[in-house]
């Protein structure tokens, strides 16, 4: 019965977003109760998805087999927490994730919207409800997640064990606000066009949605980087897997969308250039959708993937993106350029970030699209993989990365390069000097890795020098620094630290695949492996059941370079109800860096396959992210009374004044 | 119930998945063995997806591994490997798509978006620096160019 209430709800919210998206595009000129309808409706719908959810997640959670989608994908001996993350571990639960954000975001507008321009307003509300019903609308007409069966039955299949981990709990929700999120930049977009009205106020509209959505997408990717890493077992964390490309993308073009909407919101200008990223990026995340959901290419991601569900979501992405884009061709001759600016600026800075970013982003898209297009156009068949893409885009990234500390350092309008050269000089001699230490007790290896870690560093130092010279403790002293560091700016310290948290991930990177130690042999038991200064010693191996898997369980010993012994387990596991093995992967951390232990097969009469790694700094690969992602949350607080509830300045005054 | 654990361990020595690299494939000489991990990472692993076959626990990744270090120790140089194992597995074996006519989309696509938007750029200053000649500014943008000057 709850589950028919929550199928009904959902229909109702679907009914609700067609009426949303009628009425605004009707109406969106008047005031008054047309308006009023569209934002109740936005919150409505809300309120009705969230109770479809919570009647499906009820299902999963009581393990009722009688829902069609439940029985295929949850059993009675999961753990609690992975029952209820079954929910979104299947093709339509995620599709219900997917609309619940949808519908989160578009209430959160309807809310905290109400200082935008009425007419902007209702127009980004009906672009919503426009999602919301073609989403919405999708699920239920070829992904229905509310299905009964009859009989009943008796017992589940099972969630992949894959999946059976809290990485699940984390990575899709987080994965989901950031593409969705993006929504409401490209409802922005096509109301703006609509409207006509483009200028500064409307980037920063937009911003802090732009803000907020790209660092849930940053924290997502890389809490799905760690997950494949310790999940997967051998250490890989990012694969240039097709599904990580299609995330990835609307990221690049995300990570340049924020930077535009600066130049235009502190100068006007670039305005067609924003709008027209704010368009693609969301439409990378359709384009994700349909490359995941359709089958056309095969991956860990692509659960229940369905040809006529793949025709069904291209022709959205058809219709939607090809309206959007229609718009903007009409449109946009009509923008005036904005305010002028040198080349040497701040403005010609982010310009430089743009060209590499978008030529980032579409280099992903092509290595990603072209073996299809290939294989369609001529029937070859090749693959594009790792080695392509570390080429292409690490050669993108060098030059954008080696520009990173000028960006913020230069004035707007016009920059004199020579003076920030020169302010620079200190952050260039002390990546140097550190580049020259970490080789001298590194050791220097024949390969690209120093440069790598020299332009690791380089940002690192070069991000902070901002803030340094703004505190000014050398001219005024501490006691005086130390209230201007506090009297800055937010967006000083966000822009400081998301660069930083760049530099770190950078250095991550090119330690844990440069300098890495790895081990393939096999051990016996009481053997003991020299692994880059760590003792990793196999002392026994046994049998365990866990709630709805066995498991062979090896223990080691890892005994530190500096003394100190710390267990270490590793797992090889069979889920029996779907006969899916998985490997567990041990891992201990020291500082940053990790010992990566994988648990292989019986050799001989009691020795086992044992593949050892020391990863040095690999937490930074994703330390790296949450710092960037902090950043731009951090600088939301910033703009406490402007997120998306900017006050006319009309009604600010009129407040000023009644308080006088 | 021990039984059913019996059973079920049993289930799991078939089961289970194999690992990447086996100790009893490495060959003896470092500099060969590094040159044979090199190749592998650049060959993909046909029955999986997306990984090389150094990286793969699958049967089929295995049997490409021994035939790479075969071939090396045989004396092939690294492009003859190549060109062997696609000569029997077809280019869908190899991770880094050829440098040939139907890939050269592919490889160049980078560097012209990167050079047209460049171009583009250079093709935007230059004309707004033709416009500050004078001719053909509307009052806005001279006062607009005059209030850049002030700066």
């Amino acid at each position: 019965m709850i589950v028919e209430f929550g199928h009904y709800a959902f229909v109702l919210a679907f009914v609700l977003a067609l009426a949303q998206c009628a009425v605004g595009f009707l109406a969106w000129r008047t005031e008054g109760r047309a308006v009023r309808f569209v934002q109740n409706a936005a919150i409505l719908q809300f309120l009705l998805v969230g109770l479809a959810f919570a009647a499906l997640a009820q299902a999963f959670m009581v393990s009722d087999f009688s829902v069609k989608l439940v029985y295929e994908h949850s059993h009675s001996l999961q753990p609690m927490l992975y029952k209820f993350t079954s929910v979104w571990g299947n093709h339509e639960g995620s599709m219900m994730l997917f609309v619940l954000i949808l519908v989160l975001f578009g209430a959160l507008v309807a809310v905290f919207g109400r200082g935008l321009p009425p007419s902007l307003h209702t127009l980004v509300l009906a672009c919503q409800g426009v999602l919301v019903a073609a989403f919405s609308g999708f699920t239920l007409f070829t992904s229905n997640p509310f299905w009964r069966l009859n009989p009943a039955p008796f017992e589940g299949s099972e969630l992949n064990p894959v999946l059976q981990d809290i990485g699940l709990a984390v990575h899709p929700p987080l994965l989901y606000l950031g593409y969705v999120g993006f929504s409401i930049c490209f409802a922005f977009a096509v109301a703006a066009l609509i409207s006509g009205r483009i200028d500064a106020a409307w980037a920063r509209w937009v911003r802090p949605w732009t803000l907020a959505s790209w660092s849930f997408l940053t924290l997502g990717i890389a809490m799905g980087s760690y997950w494949a890493y310790y999940e997967l077992g051998w250490g890989g964390w990012w694969f240039w897997d097709p599904v990580e490309n299609a995330s990835f993308m609307p990221w690049l073009a995300g990570t340049a969308l924020l930077h535009s909407a600066i130049v235009m919101e502190k100068r006007n200008a670039l305005k067609i250039w924003t709008i027209f990223l704010a368009i693609i990026t969301f439409s990378l995340s359709l384009l994700g959708t349909f490359l995941v959901r359709s089958g056309v290419l095969t991956s860990v991601h692509s659960f229940a993937s369905d040809p006529t569900r793949g025709i069904v979501i291209l022709a959205m992405l058809a219709v939607l993106i090809g309206a959007a884009f229609t718009l903007f061709a009409l449109r946009a001759g009509a923008l005036r350029a904005g305010g002028l600016f040198a080349p040497v600026s701040r403005e010609g800075a982010l310009v430089l970030n743009n060209l590499f970013l978008s030529t980032a982003a579409a280099a992903v898209l092509v290595g990603t699209l072209y073996p299809l297009v290939l294989e369609a156009l001529t029937g070859a068949r090749i693959t594009v993989g790792a080695p392509f893409f570390d080429l292409t885009f690490g050669a993108l990234m060098v030059p954008l990365l080696l520009l990173i500390p000028f960006g913020p350092l230069l004035a707007w309008k016009r920059g004199d390069l020579a003076g920030v050269t020169q302010r620079l000089l200190f952050a260039i001699i002390a990546t140097l000097v550190l580049a020259v230490l970490v080789f001298a007790f590194l050791g220097f290896p024949v390969s690209m890795a120093p440069i790598g870690l020299a332009i690791g560093i380089w940002v690192m130092v070069g991000s902070l020098v901002e803030i340094w010279e703004r505190a000014a403790f050398r001219k005024a002293g501490l006691a005086q620094g130390w209230r201007r560091l506090k009297g800055l700016p937010r967006t000083v310290y966000s822009t400081a630290f998301a660069h930083f948290g760049v530099g770190m991930t950078v250095i991550g990177i090119v330690c844990a695949t440069a300098y890495q130690t790895e081990i393939v042999t096999a051990m016996q038991p009481g053997q003991t492996m020299q692994l880059a200064g760590y003792a990793v010693t196999y002392d026994s191996e046994h049998n365990l059941e866990g709630p709805n898997y066995v498991a062979e369980r090896g223990t080691f010993t890892i005994g530190a370079p500096w003394g100190g012994e710390r267990p270490l387990t590793s797992e090889r596991r069979v889920y029996p109800a779907s006969g899916t093995p998985t490997t567990e992967a041990g891992i201990n951390t020291y500082g940053l860096s990790q010992v990566y232990v994988q648990f292989g097969e019986r050799f001989g009469e009691n020795a086992r396959v044992v593949r050892l790694w020391h990863k040095p700094l690999v937490l930074l690969i994703w330390l790296g992210p949450v710092v960037m992602a902090l950043a731009g949350f951090y600088s939301l607080l910033d703009r406490r009374i402007r997120v998306g509830a900017p006050q006319p300045a009309r009604r600010r005054e009129e407040e000023a004044q009644a308080a006088q | 119930m021990k039984r059913l654990v019996l059973a079920l361990s049993l289930i799991l020595a078939f089961a289970a998945p194999s690992l990447a690299v086996q100790p009893d494939e490495v060959l003896d000489d470092p500099a060969l063995e590094q040159r044979a991990r090199d190749i592998s990472g650049d060959l993909r692993c046909l029955v999986c997806q997306n990984q090389s076959i150094d990286d793969s626990d699958a049967e089929l990744a295995r049997d490409l591994r021994l035939l790479v270090r075969e071939r090396l120790v045989a004396g092939d140089s690294d492009q003859q490997v190549f060109d062997y194992i696609v000569a029997r597995y077809g280019e869908f074996v190899l991770l880094r798509p050829v440098f040939q006519a139907h890939t050269i989309v592919l490889w160049i696509a980078a560097p012209v978006v990167l050079l047209i938007g460049a171009g583009a750029l250079v093709f935007a200053v230059r004309r707004r620096r033709d416009d500050s000649g004078g001719g053909g500014l509307t009052p806005e943008e001279r006062a607009a160019l005059e209030q850049l000057s002030k700066d």
